[in-house]
Formats: structure tokens, C-alpha cells, sequence
């Protein structure tokens, strides 16, 4: 296998689905998607819901076909199902044989690689109790919830030990216990060197948990990069948060905003101190003083406001 | 070949899951019915009766569940998303596809010779004995089973490129068309133009022939089979079959699942 500093590597990656009456009209999934994931990093890939996040990971799975585009995981072709033996795949709202318990379904899987009995045996239990399934190993899988599903799923992705492992929405249908341990299981994938990507709407996972986050929206990619690259880092302004000793009715008070008891006010950063006398002048109770920034999530919201504005403009224009 | 093998294996155990082989009970209560009914109403024809309606329940029954499970093999998972997990897996599209065909036939495998075992015990209760002019009646079942084989590879292909329904209705349509191949082959030249003529002989080749697979009257009479039918049968159903799958699998290979 040639070494390349890439598990992931992606060119021009375009998916066009036909309809209308005899298909001739097509609707672009994902268009022209040039974008790498580098051997040993946690790679988020954020989107909304049909931004081409999970088109994105089928086309890299095999499961549809590109109408443009090559990708090439761990040096080979997509097309070269021999490589499925390094990759583990969690498909989004996983599905698995109901007529199966947990243990027989990761048997069945392990099955497909050369492993010998008695290791599949080993890593099946090993699975269970890292997914937190142990007690629940003998129920056939039609009894299961959509968050137990999920942990088989998760199971059977990292069950025999691969170097990447590609997860479309990992937190879906998980309670809190459930998210913190699957966010757990990523971070251990990182420690044992694995590459893990992962597809999410949710910022906060991909804020704490990524390397490097890729953002699609409407099908192409809007940028990648660390996630305190990806948004403006520079600090936006200073966030006062202070409580009233008394009434009054100085004129920056009107701009603050009251929650409960408490009051924010956000001023630039070269009126703070000003601001602060004006407060303490008026009976406030200073509690704190914060910076903002803009998170990932205005980045996000950005992006998709303006992908919207555009796609209401071709509409418009189109009438 | 060994994942072809894992996938048959659990397309199996999934049957057995199912219930599938429940059908086994239905057969088991219409057989002992017939052989106290036939017992009593007919003089010196017993076997012949009892050999039919075992034989035509025995195919009636693997019709069933080849067409509609056949039709279900690829579709559900496909359906259900089952499929996205496994084809991850180092699995090569055909090889899940031939998995599913095996493990159907060894299904239907099982399912018969329970059946045909079940009529043995008839034959035995009703007969008293049994000679070895018998075993006919084994080979009537080994016919019927590869007729299903062939009726699976159609519902799967079928199902690889159209809806279940629609997929149903295709190899029904196929299955009753081939019962009838001869006659299509033979129509006499006066009913039809020239061309027409030639055109439904063509076809009558093209479509699979599910007569020759019928010795029902030759097992009820104790009959012997020719060998050389035997062989026919068996290379025509594994040469019909091995055609089928491949289109199948080329279809199969160039889907965009959902």
C-alpha cells in the first residue's frame, strides 16, 4: 500500500440523483467535493440535515456510485472491497438482523474477517461490555431501542481493530450517558491511533472532539480546517454580567438584557472599563467579565443562511 | 467462497427464525388427513393418490416460499438498511447475492426432504411396505427442488431491478408462462404469420421450461425416470440458474441502495 499522510482522499467527488418523468431532470447531492482526512486525526464533518454528510460517507462506502469524482481510502480505490477489512462503518440510524441477539450479530460480522474462533469469541464480549451491552447480550434485536441499536452498531464498527473508522451521526438517538460514551470510544480511537471521521449537526461534539471539521452545506464543502481556525478567533467583544443594587435608570442600562435577576450587557473591547464605572456609577453588582468570540456555530448558521439566500435567489431569478 | 458460505448460512438461520419451516406442520396435518381419508375411499389407487397430493403439496408449499421469500431475499434488506453494515464488510456484492440464493436453497432443501420424508411415512402407513420402484418418488422431489431454485434465481433477479411487488408478479407471470412452454414451442404454423411463428419458438427457448421438471404422473404409476432426464434437468436448472444470477449480480453490482 502506498503511505500517504491521507486515510481519506477525495477528488471531485460529485453525486447527481436522476427524477421527475423519466429522469431527466437530476438534483445534485454533492458537488465537486475535494477534501482529505489525515491518517490519525478525529475529522468531523458537519452539515445539516441534507447537505450531502451521509452521501458523502455512502459514496466512500460503496453503497451508491459516483457520477464524478475518485476516492481513495487508506491508498486504495473505493471500489477495492478487499480495503473494507481496515475500515469500520457505522451507518446512520442503524439497522441490524432482529431475529439476531447482540452477540450473534458482532459473530456474524466477525465472521468476515480472518479471525479464528476463539478471537471472535474474545473481541464479541469485549465489544459488548465497551458498548455497555453486556446484560442485554441474549435479547434478539427486535426488542431493542433505538439507542441500544446504535451501540451495536458502534460495536460491530470497531470490532476488528481497524485503522479508520467512519461514523454517520454516532450520537443520534443517544441519551446524555449514552453521547459521553461514545464520545469516550472516539477519543480512545484517537489514543490508539486510528483515524476516526464522523458526521454530526451537533457543534458542540465536533468542537470538543475534532482535529479538523470539514462544513457542507447544500452540497458543497465550505470550508475545513481546526475548528478555532475555522471562525474569526478574534474576540468579538466583552460580555458584562452584573446585578442591580438599586434602581436606576443610567442609559446603558436600556441596552443590557435581563435574565432573572442578572443583566448582560456586551460592549467593545476599548469601552470596557468605561462601561464598568458607568455600571458601578448606577449600583451594579459586577459578577463577571467575559470575552466573546464566535463559536462554530455562527459559522455554521452563516453558512446556511447564506446558502439559503442563495438558493431563494436562483428560485426567484428562475420565475 | 467462505463468505458466500456465512451469508447462506445466516439467510438460513434467518428461515428458521422466521418460522418459515412452520409450512412442515401444515403438511404434516394434510398428509395424515389424506392418508385416513384415502384409506377409506379408494380401492387399489391409495398410492397413486397419495403420491400426487404429497407431491403437488410438497410443490405448492416450495412454490410459496421460493416466490415470496425469493422476492424479500435482497428487497428487505435493502428495505430495512440491514444491507449497509455487511456491504462495509469485506463482501463483494455477487457474494452476498449468491449468499442469499444459497441459503434459500438450503432452506427449501430442508423444507422438502422433511416433506418428502413425511411422505415416505404416508406411503409406509398406507402401503404397508416399500419397494424400491419407490425411489421415483424421490427423484419427483429432487425435480420440484430444482424448479424452485430456478423460480428463486428469477424472484432475485427480478427483485434486483423492480419493486416486490412487481417483482412478485414477474416471476409469477414467468413460473405459469413455462408451464406452458411446449405448447408455445409447438403452436401450429397455420395459427400465425411466419415470422410470429419463428418469433414464439425463439421465445419458447428463451423462457425456462418448468415442464420438463413435472414426472408427478411418472412417480404416481411408479414410473422409472430416465437417467439421461435426471441429468438434463440437473444441468438445465444449474446452467438456467448460473445465467439468471449473473444478470442479477450485474444489476445488483450497479445499485445506488437508498
Amino acid at each position: 500500500m502506498p503511505m500517504t499522510g491521507f486515510a481519506i482522499e477525495i477528488e471531485n467527488l460529485t453525486k447527481e440523483y436522476p427524477f421527475g418523468f423519466l429522469h431527466l431532470k437530476k438534483k445534485t447531492s454533492l458537488e465537486g467535493l475535494n477534501m482529505q482526512v489525515e491518517t490519525g486525526e478525529v475529522f468531523g464533518f458537519i452539515g445539516p440535515n441534507g447537505a450531502g454528510k451521509s452521501t458523502t460517507i455512502k459514496l466512500l462506502m460503496g453503497l451508491i456510485f459516483p457520477t464524478a469524482g475518485t476516492a481513495r481510502i487508506l491508498g486504495k480505490p473505493i471500489s477495492d472491497v478487499e480495503m473494507h477489512k481496515d475500515i469500520g462503518y457505522l451507518p446512520e440510524q442503524p439497522y441490524f438482523y432482529d431475529y439476531l441477539t447482540a452477540a450473534e450479530v458482532l459473530d456474524y460480522f466477525a465472521r468476515f474477517h480472518d479471525l479464528t474462533a476463539a478471537d471472535r469469541k474474545e473481541r464479541v464480549e469485549r465489544m459488548l461490555k465497551k458498548v455497555g451491552l453486556e446484560t442485554a447480550r441474549k435479547i434478539q434485536l427486535r426488542k431493542y431501542s433505538k439507542g441500544m441499536l446504535q451501540r451495536v452498531g458502534l460495536a460491530q464498527a470497531i470490532l476488528h481493530d481497524p485503522k479508520l473508522v467512519i461514523l454517520d451521526e454516532p450520537m443520534s438517538g443517544l441519551d446524555p450517558v449514552g453521547r459521553r460514551e461514545v464520545r469516550d470510544i472516539i477519543l480512545e480511537l484517537k489514543r490508539e491511533g486510528k483515524t476516526v471521521m464522523f458526521s454530526t449537526h451537533i457543534l458542540s461534539d465536533a468542537e470538543t472532539l475534532c482535529d479538523r471539521v470539514g462544513v457542507i452545506v447544500g452540497g458543497k464543502l465550505q470550508g475545513v480546517g481546526a475548528p478555532g481556525q475555522l471562525v474569526d478567533m478574534k474576540t468579538q467583544g466583552m460580555e458584562i454580567l452584573f446585578a442591580l443594587t438599586r434602581a436606576s435608570n443610567a442609559p446603558l442600562l436600556a441596552k443590557a438584557t435581563k435574565t432573572g435577576d442578572y443583566y448582560r450587557l456586551q460592549v467593545g473591547e476599548g469601552e470596557l472599563y468605561a462601561a464598568i464605572e458607568q455600571l458601578r456609577g448606577a449600583g451594579a453588582r459586577i459578577l463577571s467579565v467575559t470575552q466573546v468570540k464566535a463559536s462554530l456555530e455562527e459559522f455554521f448558521m452563516n453558512l446556511v443562511e447564506a446558502d439559503r439566500a442563495q438558493a431563494s435567489a436562483v428560485e426567484v431569478s428562475g420565475r | 467462497m467462505k463468505r458466500v458460505g456465512i451469508v447462506a448460512l445466516n439467510t438460513f438461520r434467518e428461515a428458521v427464525r422466521d418460522r418459515v419451516l412452520y409450512n412442515l406442520v401444515f403438511f404434516a396435518l394434510l398428509m395424515m388427513l389424506a392418508a385416513v381419508v384415502v384409506g377409506q375411499i379408494s380401492i387399489g389407487i391409495e398410492e397413486s393418490v397419495i403420491v400426487s397430493l404429497g407431491l403437488s403439496a410438497i410443490s405448492v408449499i416450495g412454490l410459496l416460499i421460493s416466490v415470496f421469500i425469493g422476492v424479500a431475499l435482497v428487497s428487505k434488506e435493502m428495505e430495512k438498511r440491514t444491507l449497509y453494515a455487511l456491504l462495509a464488510k469485506p463482501v463483494r456484492r455477487w457474494e452476498f447475492l449468491l449468499g442469499k440464493f444459497g441459503g434459500l436453497l438450503l432452506t427449501l432443501a430442508v423444507n422438502t426432504a422433511a416433506m418428502a420424508a413425511g411422505l415416505f411415512l404416508v406411503m409406509l402407513y398406507v402401503k404397508h411396505s416399500l419397494q424400491p420402484s419407490d425411489a421415483v418418488v424421490l427423484v419427483a422431489v429432487y425435480f420440484i427442488w430444482l424448479k424452485l431454485a430456478l423460480i428463486v434465481a428469477l424472484a432475485l433477479l427480478f427483485s434486483c431491478y423492480t419493486t416486490p411487488l412487481l417483482a412478485l408478479l414477474f416471476t409469477s407471470g414467468l413460473y405459469i408462462v413455462g408451464l406452458y412452454v411446449r405448447e408455445l414451442r409447438d403452436l401450429p404454423a397455420q395459427v400465425m404469420n411466419p415470422a410470429m411463428t419463428a418469433f414464439t419458438k425463439w421465445l419458447s427457448y428463451l423462457l425456462p421450461n418448468f415442464e420438463n421438471f413435472n414426472v408427478m404422473a411418472m412417480a404416481a404409476h411408479g414410473r422409472a425416470v430416465p437417467g439421461t432426464l435426471i441429468l438434463q434437468n440437473t444441468l438445465y436448472a444449474v446452467i438456467y440458474c448460473a445465467i439468471v444470477l449473473t444478470g442479477a449480480a450485474a444489476v445488483f453490482s450497479r445499485k445506488n441502495l437508498k
